[in-house]
């Protein structure tokens, strides 16, 4: 009976900080039960089989009720979406197809590559400015000073969102982060906050939608508020604030959460930083190997719609499936010394993306900001010594730390 | 003991990691490949399908090899016969080779239009190599007024999709009721014929071309189909499937005919009287061996993936020398039309039912069960293949059909359909 409390215990805040020894446990049935009805997949080979299985869905959110605030003749004449018409404004992470491949086709198509290049080289140059901000300095912390203003600043660029209202989103960004988190639908004071935030911020976004069907420039938001996707039509409103939304709460405190794990790692490993000082080249190894050894997304839950037999269980129609993505990167079945950090390892198939038909469309936004922040930290922070183990922030699933705290003799 | 010698016969994908699979597993002595065509082992899919288009050169298919063979290669001849009582090959250039180890891999080749004249008159073409490839690249982009494309299998759907990207005109005849009926059944036959004729195919089914009008220059012109029509046609691709290469071993007392090799379930060859010969193993679309997964019938597959899959497995087979498990792999197989992907595990062959499992044929994006006598035997998806894999396990299992209840995307009413073969 000891099993039934491991995924206790790994929400437990008491373990944020090194959650692996009971994921080592949790992987000891690869597929496990938990007291309340709810299975956790914890080896490698459990969640790939998961994540690729056609009776794992995401619709885990119960139906929704909130009014509907867009304009009812595009999302209901106009719209592209065939089904599931009274759910629109849930964000496409929660939906299955055909509804999400509709909603995310859309917003691929705008991710052209001019975009991405053009906003990589806005990284560079954002991440160059927050570093010299702090030019004097004795003492930065990460996540303050650079990751958390660097992934909101990109998103609202992306969306042309007016450089003024930028503070508002870093409110709503940290607000929202927690909806992400699995429990917060159990506290009412979480719940009644979240709710007031979604509604701010959903009544901005309808705002600037509105702005950018009158003025479109050449940002995201106006192409896909303007624009239709071959074959997919264009997005309705309410869809597209529910997009929008999921674009900065997924963006954000996951890349913050990467930037940060991996400096936290690097300064863990020293003569890996010290590589990466030498060689910034070296940085999407890093990265990678920081996404299977330390991942911001620890798990997502799904829902089994269908009796399901797997590795010797039967998880049963309706109930709830983690996909403990960062045990899966530490199964020795999968990597050789899988606790060791080692960037140069080439079997790397970490789920921290996720895999198939939900995987991260921010990839390359978050592969390219980190980058450029861990080279850029490697190359200009003189001598950093980490002050202190980090605080942890609240969440389980989105897990990285509230501060990382380094001393150092000054930036380059 | 003397160094022990291996021959692959059939340079092609099976050829090419049949060998590779012997020096894998530890193989030290003497390897030779010999391969009728002239070329390194290349990929044939792309043949059908962007070199065609022109988006790949013919030449630029040539397999990457996984390991160093160090063997030698006889290309550009073929073998003519085999010995078994002295364990040698006999080859085109009237040299001869010993071995002990012998893998068969010598393929199929595209069956030939039934009138030989008819066949060789300029502007008829069919598809299997490179250099046929080639000829119809060149063809195709001279501009033809029309093609005519004989047979609705997935080559000549294939061939059919070509056109349609490339903006030629084309008519597709298949002599069943709807294409890829053979494999797929009528039901989906219908489907995957909607979306030809919706991207312009002209699709003439149930109905067979008779014979081919030459211009009186040896020149094709026209096509007479058996209902008395005719079709103007300046360019014509024969596509009635593939004929598999055995003659070669007429008289060696091993059990081939035009259907294939036949093997034991281990992948060794038999011989007439259905004995092993352990020193031999076939591997690909020339091998008939009997299924596990298909209650032991004898399977020919002329499948990519199978070729693969079979030849690692005769490799070590004849490295080991020795009976491994048997050879069970799923077959599954892939084909694009008009930028769909279709893909399919498992045969279909004797299905009694067909279900919609996820998406529906109406959008284009499907995935559809075969069950037989109450279990699922195999699946196929179009633009939808991400959840392929979880009904190969299905498929493996043998699991009860109708198949996986509760999917995302799944119809309300799943009816149990006739699959529509005859
Ligand atoms: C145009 C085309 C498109 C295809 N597309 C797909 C696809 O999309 N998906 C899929 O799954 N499969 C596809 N296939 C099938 C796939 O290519 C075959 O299954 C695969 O090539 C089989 O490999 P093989 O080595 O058994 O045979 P082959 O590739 O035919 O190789 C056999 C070789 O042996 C040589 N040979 C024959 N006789 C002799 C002899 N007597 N002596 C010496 N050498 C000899 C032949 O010249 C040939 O080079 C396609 C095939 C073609 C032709
Ligand atoms: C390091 C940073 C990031 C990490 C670790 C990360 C991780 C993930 C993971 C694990 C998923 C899969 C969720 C699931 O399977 O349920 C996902 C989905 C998603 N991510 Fe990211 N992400 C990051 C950055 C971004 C950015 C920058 C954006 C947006 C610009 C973004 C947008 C999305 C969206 C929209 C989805 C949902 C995709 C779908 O449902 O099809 N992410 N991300």
């Amino acid at each position: 009976m000891a099993d039934a409390t491991l995924l206790d215990q790994v929400k437990d805040r008491k373990n944020r900080a090194d959650p692996y020894p009971l994921f080592a446990r949790l992987r000891e049935t690869p597929v496990s039960r938990q007291h309340d009805g709810t299975y956790v997949a914890a080896t490698h080979a459990a969640v790939a089989s998961l994540l690729y299985d056609p009776r794992i869905s995401s619709e885990t959110l119960p139906p929704s009720k909130r009014p509907l605030t867009g304009n009812p003749f595009t999302d209901w004449v106009v719209k592209p979406i065939r089904q599931h018409i009274t759910d629109t404004h849930r964000p496409f992470i929660f939906r299955d197809p055909p509804d999400h491949d509709v909603l995310r086709g859309a917003v691929m198509h705008q991710f052209t590559r001019e975009r991405v290049q053009a906003m990589r080289k806005r990284s560079d140059r954002l991440v160059a400015d927050l570093l010299n901000e702090k030019c004097g300095a004795r003492e930065i912390d990460i996540v303050d000073d650079l990751a958390y203003p660097l992934p909101v600043t990109v998103i609202c660029e992306l969306f042309g969102v007016p450089r003024e209202d930028e503070p508002k989103f870093h409110g709503w960004a940290t607000q929202l982060a927690t909806a992400l988190e699995p429990d917060s639908l159990d506290d009412d004071a979480v719940r009644a906050k979240n709710s007031r935030c979604f509604d701010e911020i959903s009544a901005y976004m309808a705002g600037l939608i509105r702005d950018k069907r009158r003025h479109p420039g050449d940002d995201m938001l106006s192409g896909l508020a303007n624009e239709s996707a071959p074959g997919i039509g264009r997005m309705g409103d309410y869809d597209l604030v529910a997009t929008s939304i999921l674009m900065l709460v997924a963006g954000h405190e996951t890349t913050v959460n990467l930037i940060t794990n991996s400096m936290l790692t690097l300064m863990r490993h020293p003569e890996a930083l010290e590589r990466l000082r030498a060689e910034p080249g070296w940085a999407p190894r890093v990265l990678e190997e920081v996404q299977r050894f330390d991942p911001p997304v620890q798990f997502r839950t799904r829902k089994a719609l269908a009796d399901l037999a797997i590795e010797g269980t039967t998880i049963p129609e309706g109930a709830p499936v983690v996909l403990l993505f960062a045990a899966a990167g530490r199964d020795p079945q999968a990597y050789a010394d899988p606790d060791r950090f080692d960037p140069d390892r080439h079997d790397n198939r970490h789920f921290g993306f996720g895999g198939s038909l939900h995987y991260c469309v921010g990839a390359p936004l978050a592969r390219f900001e980190t980058e450029a922040a861990l080279a850029a930290l490697a190359g200009r922070l003189q001598n950093p010594r980490l002050a202190e183990d980090p605080p942890y922030r609240p969440g389980a699933a989105l897990r990285g730390p509230q501060h990382l705290r380094l001393a150092i003799d000054g930036i380059a | 003991m003397v160094a022990e010698r291996a021959v692959v016969v059939g340079a092609g994908l099976a050829g090419l990691r049949g060998a590779e699979a012997l020096r894998r597993a530890g193989f030290t002595g003497s390897l030779t490949l010999v391969g009728a065509e002239a070329h390194r082992p290349y990929d044939r899919p792309p043949l059908s399908k962007h070199v065609l288009t022109g988006a790949v050169a013919a030449d630029a298919t040539t397999l990457p090899s996984f390991l160093p063979l160090e063997a030698e290669w006889r290309l550009g001849t073929a073998v003519t016969g085999l010995d078994r009582r002295n364990g040698r090959v006999r080859l085109a250039d009237g040299s001869s080779l010993a071995f002990d180890r012998l893998l068969i891999a010598t393929g199929t080749r595209a069956r030939a239009w039934p009138n030989p004249h008819e066949g060789r008159l300029a502007g008829v073409h069919s598809i299997r190599s490179r250099e046929d490839a080639t000829a119809l690249r060149t063809a195709l982009a001279a501009g033809p007024r029309r093609v005519l494309v004989i047979g609705g299998g997935f080559i000549g759907c294939e061939m059919a999709s070509a056109c349609r990207t490339l903006g030629i005109p084309v008519t597709l005849v298949e002599p069943s009721t709807a294409p890829l009926a053979r494999v797929l059944g009528t039901h989906m036959g219908d489907v995957i014929g909607a979306l030809h004729t919706a991207r312009g195919v002209e699709m003439r089914c149930g109905t067979e071309v008779e014979w081919l009008e030459d211009d009186g220059r040896g020149r094709v012109v026209r096509a007479h189909l058996s209902g008395g029509d005719r079709i103007e046609a300046d360019l014509v691709v024969v596509a009635l499937g593939a004929v598999r290469n055995t003659e070669w071993l007429a008289g060696s007392g091993l059990s081939a005919d035009a259907g294939g090799l036949d093997c034991d379930a281990d992948g060794y060859a038999l011989d007439t009287e259905g004995r092993v010969d352990a020193r031999v193993a076939a591997a690909g679309d020339v091998a008939r061996f009997p299924h596990p997964l298909y209650d032991g019938r004898r399977v020919a597959l002329e499948h990519w993936s199978h070729a693969v899959a079979q030849a690692e497995h005769a490799g070590r087979l004849l490295a080991d020398r020795k009976a491994c498990s048997h050879y069970a792999a799923v077959p599954t197989f892939w084909s694009t039309q008009h930028g769909i992907n279709i893909k399919s595990v498992g045969l279909t062959e004797g299905a009694d039912g067909l279900v919609i499992a996820q998406g529906s044929p109406k959008e284009g994006r499907f995935l559809a069960v075969y069950g037989r006598e109450g279990r699922c035997i195999a699946a196929l998806s179009v633009d939808c293949a991400r959840w392929l894999p979880a009904y190969a396990a299905q498929v493996a299992a043998r699991a009860p059909f109708p198949p996986i209840h509760g999917a995302i995307d799944q119809p309300e009413h799943r009816p149990v359909l006739p699959p529509g073969f005859s």
